[in-house]
């Protein structure tokens, strides 16, 4: 097993990210003026007193884009730079150029705009009932509700809230752009979409697509926030660099980070469910209603995932699940690890809560009696392959002694007054593939050098996610080599094209097989080569292990160098292009049904938490899971994977609290005001275990994707908090509002003595 | 002749003029390229930026991990400022980064270059164990967005397991981490290089400065763009008022002492033995090694955490201008919304704070977002002694719930001669309630900054007399 290749250099400091590169002497700088207002019509945009700023170069609006004014992916309604209309506090309106990012910066406090104001909507059902909707509203229908709910012993209702997420990734959004000659632009940005950023600047500007090169050499965390969203800073790095003949950068400030760019997507839901008394999930209704944000980003495909993930790790016969994307005045919310699966899952675990006690049953009995089985279907008519979701259960159970576990809360509970404990089971079920058919491509291209190295460009982007660790690994087995001789490149729109964004878990499954495709071509060259240099009868017996070349197993007396500067000079090509399609996929969006995904992921978790009662606050003491990983690549990135999302799933629920005004300014708005998990808030006691002896014919090596799946075991920490929250006060109703911030905690425990206040 | 700032950066001295105003963080990157010493939120919360600072002391040189997006340039003069690039070997990595490569500490990389200076800085200092807690603290500064930490603590226990038995009683640390490949060999020779620095040349001020910066740790916050251009006068180059003595039954606490030096002093935990561990609610070690408490104390935010300490111990402050010096009660000191009883002029020098009994209990609560590190919603300390079963003396004071830290006199009049009772907590809610006027922020709803004061009234008293109340009998 090979470290993270970046590792050494990360730690040494010696990475570059976008800001670190040399800079060309003559590299300026850019800034953007956003809207204040989150609604309006633009009247006038006043620009002088920027420009007399000594060293601001020039100031740019959406009057001086020669094509076309668009980023949007999905639906064309996202500009680049604001036009006639603003539709959120935040919205770049214009560009400031400056020999420095202060003066940039000086410059944008400068310019004013005039607008005329419009009332602004913030809340998605508002904007549902004024017809405020994107795309249309989705419906997943299996079996039939209407009929069932009669037959029900008991049928539960209830709402649900989740709320936003800042990415927080470390390198904010960045992208710098070199005028080459022939009207041919070079772009280092920090996207996860280098062909849309390709495409984005290439029709913003009026020119051919190849005279647009983008090159994403790494970037500091991505979790879906570099998605969509790094294409608008590139081109308004671009259309600067365009205006100018110079060349531009900008990386955005924390702080304009933060307040311009769009977040995970709040949802606001109804649930119905119905069971039977032995606690069986007959029929599970339920309506979601995302809030968007003022674009629609990635929001539909967003909305896709929560219905496809609606039901979690469970069989439910009857389903009615719809969904509905809403416009509001807010920023443009996007994907985020996850992409819509966490939120319609929280449904889901709270209609299962109240269910339980409804029924007076232990949560975990009714999750357990409903984990899906092989030969049942998902509500969007796939029937599950080789699902995991009772092994991970059952060997979480085992492993971490359940039983034990509750009894030791128990007598905690039982010993303590104002401190609870409380626990919960969280499985969890991750559909891998883009659900959105065509996306589900990649493409390599290996290079072997006559010194016997290797050099591998895919459309994978490293974002610390370790899809370089995996592809070096991938080419080490498949060649026969040593990691060393690999060096991974780039990810630069002149070697491999037409990218889908590295995204939806499958980078290292697409790009990895697509590689595998490529060294498979270079195996059967260079293989029928020696066996006719070395006159072997088979040539598929040849094979390389460990640089030297093999016979039927034996050695031959050539090594991995010999080979490759033997078929160099017989004139073996040496280059591979390698492409991936996922087979077997197949999604009907009319009928909402389909093979949407190539295979799913299992898991299950067990979250442990310690309430103070008294002052609302938590500690988490400990997660426990098992994780159906495949058998992985590399268990040192896997395991990476699973401890990060599960740190990013913990955060959502309990302290990540996005919140904004009544005129929707973003409060929340730093890293002082927003705060993610630091050392003290993870717990010391984070277990996890993987299944052994499973494999995955669909990715390469037998390993599942990690990207996204193990966020979701975040979840379990809301009904933990609140399981411990209904121990101390058994009479009381808690809703199900995600986050469960101290505020929250506390408000519900505590607040009918406002009651008595005097004010 | 432009202010000359002398300093050491890494292994070579330095001689700048850039403006003693700049930020620490903008000067390498922007003017030394020193790149991997990152940006992440300007602001201290992240850790990307922390580089470590050397201070002569005596023989040795003290170096502490603070984050250099809240420093100020001028502040390095005499200084050894060490750089991730200054830690690296030249052809082997050091055993801190060889853990975080063989744990998988790093994933996007982008604060790995911070965790690492915090780490060596940590392994640096004399007599601290290599412990988990120890780590964690390490640690406690960074945010790191893909890991979840775990790998990070892993790393920590390689190297608890591997060099920390070689850190216990060592002569100097120094000498034995460069053995260990902890350290460039270049180490060994600062002190002799820091001792023979040319003084700062500073220009005579032609007019006043604007701003006056102590740890900076929150005027960088408030005012960053505006201070590197400014005239700054940086209260760091003037030792004199940093440090703890007691004197006639006073401890006599310099306004430029920080927070990690007040949280571990023999003096102060005289007084309040749970210090240490009320510091991780309130700041990291990279910001403790910087915020004072003067800074705090002026800074007059409302939720100040060591403000609300400092009036429940109802201390004095020293102010001067020049020769002349006066005394104010703290209690006295807050006038308004960051309005105080002070002149333009007047530098806080000193908090004098007397030293009660050992019958004097002390308690301090507070509740914020995140639970370490974070900003309160409400914060509060608590002073009181019994007198015969009854309450014959208590300060008791809230930060967050109204335009001043506040000294809750009423609330203190109400309890003062009551026995310790549910009762008498009971009765002083209301008293409590109409004394306060929290808004609602970021922070919280009015509403439930109004219910922290009452839990914390209730555990404060829980808390320091768990015989007599009981949080049963009033939640």
């Amino acid at each position: 097993m090979i470290k993270h290749i970046d590792a050494a250099s990360h730690t040494r400091g010696e990475s570059q990210y976008i800001d670190d590169m040399w800079q060309p002497a003559d590299l300026l700088h850019a800034a953007v003026y956003a809207s204040p207002v989150a609604h309006g019509k633009i009247v006038s945009i006043e620009m002088q007193d920027a420009l007399k700023v000594e060293g601001v170069a020039a100031v740019f609006t959406a009057q001086d884009i020669p094509g076309r004014n668009q980023h949007g992916t999905i639906i064309q309604d996202d500009l680049v730079l604001a036009d006639k209309d603003v539709h959120y506090i935040g919205e770049p309106v214009a560009v400031v150029v400056a020999r420095t990012p202060e003066i940039a910066r000086a410059g944008v406090k400068r310019v004013r705009m005039e607008v005329k104001e419009s009332p602004g909507v913030f809340d998605a059902r508002e904007a549902y009932a004024k017809g405020e909707i994107i795309g249309q509203p989705l419906t997943f229908t299996l079996g039939d509700v209407d009929s069932v709910w009669e037959k029900c012993a008991i049928v539960v209702a209830g709402s649900t809230e989740t709320g936003g997420q800042e990415h927080a990734y470390l390198e904010t959004q960045s992208a710098r752009v070199i005028p080459l000659e022939g009207n041919t632009w070079r772009v280092y940005a920090s996207t996860q979409s280098p062909t849309a950023v390709q495409k984005t600047i290439a029709l913003m500007l009026n020119i051919p697509f190849p005279q647009v090169e983008v090159d994403v050499p790494r970037l500091g965390g991505g979790f879906g926030g570099k998605e969509d969203q790094a294409t608008q800073w590139a081109a308004i790095a671009a259309l600067s660099a365009w205006k100018l003949k110079r060349p531009v950068q900008i990386v955005l400030s924390r702080a304009e980070d933060v307040r311009m760019t769009g977040k995970r997507h709040p949802y606001s839901s109804d649930f119905k469910m119905g069971l039977s008394k032995e606690g069986k999930i007959l029929a599970y209704e339920v309506k979601m209603y995302q809030n968007a944000g003022a674009t629609a980003d990635l929001s539909p495909a967003i909305l896709y995932r929560s219905l496809f993930h609606a039901t979690n790790a469970y069989y439910v016969p009857n389903v009615r699940a719809f969904a509905v994307s809403c416009r509001t005045n807010l920023l443009s919310n996007t994907a985020f690890r996850g992409f819509g699966g966490p939120q319609g899952m929280f449904v889901i675990e709270a209609a299962i809560a109240k269910a339980a006690e409804k029924l007076g049953m232990a949560k975990e009995e009714i999750q357990r009696k409903n984990l899906i089985k092989e030969g049942e279907m998902f509500s969007y008519h796939q029937q599950v392959n080789a699902p995991r979701a009772e092994r991970t259960w059952d060997e979480a159970m085992q492993i971490y002694k359940i039983s034990d576990i509750k009894k030791e809360i128990q007598a905690y509970n039982d010993k303590h007054y104002e401190t609870k404990k409380g626990c919960a089971v969280m499985p969890i079920c991750f559909g891998i593939s883009f659900t959105t058919t065509f996306l589900n491509q990649a493409s390599a291209l290996v290079h072997i050098y006559t010194d016997g190295n290797i050099s591998v460009s895919t459309n994978g982007v490293e974002m610390g996610q370790g899809v370089n660790t995996n592809l070096t690994e991938i080419t080490a087995r498949a060649l026969g080599v040593r990691p060393e001789r690999i060096k991974i490149e780039s990810n630069n729109t002149k070697r491999t094209v037409n990218m889908s964004a590295s995204a939806a878990s499958a980078c290292t499954d697409l790009n990895g097989n697509a590689l595998l495709h490529a060294t498979a071509q270079l195996c059967e060259r260079l293989y029928t080569f020696a066996a006719s240099e070395l006159k072997l009868a088979d040539k598929a017996k040849v094979a390389v292990v460990a640089e030297k070349v093999l016979y039927d197993g034996k050695e031959t007396g050539w090594n991995w160098d010999k080979l490759i500067i033997s078929g160099y000079l017989n004139r073996v090509d040496l280059s591979a292009h390698g492409f991936y399609a996922t087979p077997n996929i197949a999604f009907d969006a009319k009928s909402n049904q389909g093979n949407a995904f190539a295979y799913h992921v299992f898991g299950t978790a067990i979250i442990e938490v310690t309430v103070d009662c008294l002052r609302g606050t938590y500690d988490i003491d400990a997660v426990k899971l098992v994780h159906d990983g495949g058998s992985s690549v590399n268990q040192l990135i896997l395991r990476g994977q699973v401890e990060g999302g599960l740190a990013q799933g913990l955060g959502w629920m309990t302290l990540e609290e996005i919140k904004f005004n009544e005129k929707g300014l973003l409060l929340s708005n730093a890293l002082a005001s927003y705060k993610v998990p630091e050392t003290y808030f993870m717990p010391d006691d984070i277990q996890v275990k993987f299944l052994e002896g499973v494999d995955n014919p669909a990715s390469p090596f037998g390993a599942k994707a990690v990207g996204e799946p193990p966020l979701m075991y975040g979840i379990g920490v809301f009904f933990a908090i609140r399981s411990a929250m209904q121990t101390f006060s058994p009479n009381k109703t808690f809703a199900f509002n995600a986050p469960m911030t101290p505020e929250r905690v506390l408000m519900e425990l505590h607040g009918d003595y406002l009651k008595e206040v005097q004010r | 002749m432009p202010t000359k700032i002398h300093f050491l950066l890494n292994d070579r001295a330095v001689c700048t003029s850039e403006p003693g105003g700049l930020l620490v963080l903008d000067y390498l990157r922007k003017k030394e390229h020193l790149a991997g010493t990152k940006e992440g939120c300007k602001e201290g919360d992240c850790g990307a930026c922390v580089v470590l600072i050397g201070d002569l002391e005596g023989e040795k040189v003290h170096y502490r991990p603070v984050t250099s997006c809240l420093t100020p340039l001028g502040e390095l003069q005499g200084k050894h400022l060490v750089t991730i690039e200054g830690l690296n070997l030249a052809d082997d990595l050091s055993p801190v980064q060889q853990a975080i490569v063989a744990e998988g500490g790093s994933q996007c990389g982008f604060c790995t270059p911070g965790i690492v200076v915090s780490l060596t800085g940590f392994l640096m200092q004399e007599g601290w164990d290599v412990s988990p807690a120890g780590i964690k603290k390490a640690l406690s500064g960074h945010l790191c967005r893909c890991t979840g930490y775990a790998s990070l603590k892993r790393a920590g226990k390689i190297l608890q397991n591997t060099i920390a038995k070689d850190l216990v009683q060592t002569k100097s640390r120094i000498e034995t981490l460069i053995a260990l490949g902890a350290l460039p060999a270049y180490f060994r020779d600062i002190p002799a290089r820091l001792r023979a620095l040319p003084a700062m040349h500073t220009e005579e001020a032609a007019l006043p400065s604007e701003f006056m910066v102590a740890g900076g740790t929150d005027i960088y916050v408030q005012k960053g763009e505006a201070l590197p251009e400014a005239r700054v006068k940086i209260l760091n180059l003037y030792p004199e008022i940093r440090g703890i003595t007691r004197q006639n039954g006073h401890i006599r606490i310099g306004a430029l002492t920080t927070f990690e030096e007040i949280a571990h002093h023999p003096q102060i935990l005289e007084i309040m033995p749970e210090m240490p561990q009320y510091l991780h609610l309130i700041a990291s070690w990279q910001v403790c090694n910087r915020a004072t408490l003067g800074g705090n104390i002026i800074n007059a935010s409302p939720i100040g955490d060591m403000t609300a300490i400092f009036l429940a111990l109802e201390a004095e402050l020293v102010l001067c201008e020049g020769i002349k010096s006066r005394s104010v009660a703290i209690k006295e000191f807050y006038k308004g919304y960051k309005k105080l009883d002070k002149t333009p002029g007047e530098i806080l020098t000193e908090v004098v704070v007397p030293v009660r009994d050992r019958e004097t209990k002390f308690n301090f609560e507070k509740v914020s977002k995140r639970k370490c590190l974070d900003i309160a919603s409400v914060t509060s300390a608590v002073r009181v002694k019994l007198d015969k079963g009854a309450i014959g003396d208590i300060a008791l004071t809230m930060g967050g719930v109204a335009p001043i830290p506040l000294f809750m006199r009423n609330t203190c009049a109400y309890l003062l001669g009551k026995p310790v009772s549910k009762d008498t907590v009971k009765g002083a809610m209301p008293v409590a309630q109409s004394e306060i006027s929290p808004i609602s922020d970021i922070r919280g709803s009015s509403d439930y900054k109004r219910l922290l004061v009452r839990q914390f009234l209730i555990a404060h008293l829980c808390k320091l007399f768990p015989e007599s109340v009981k949080a049963r009998d009033l939640i």
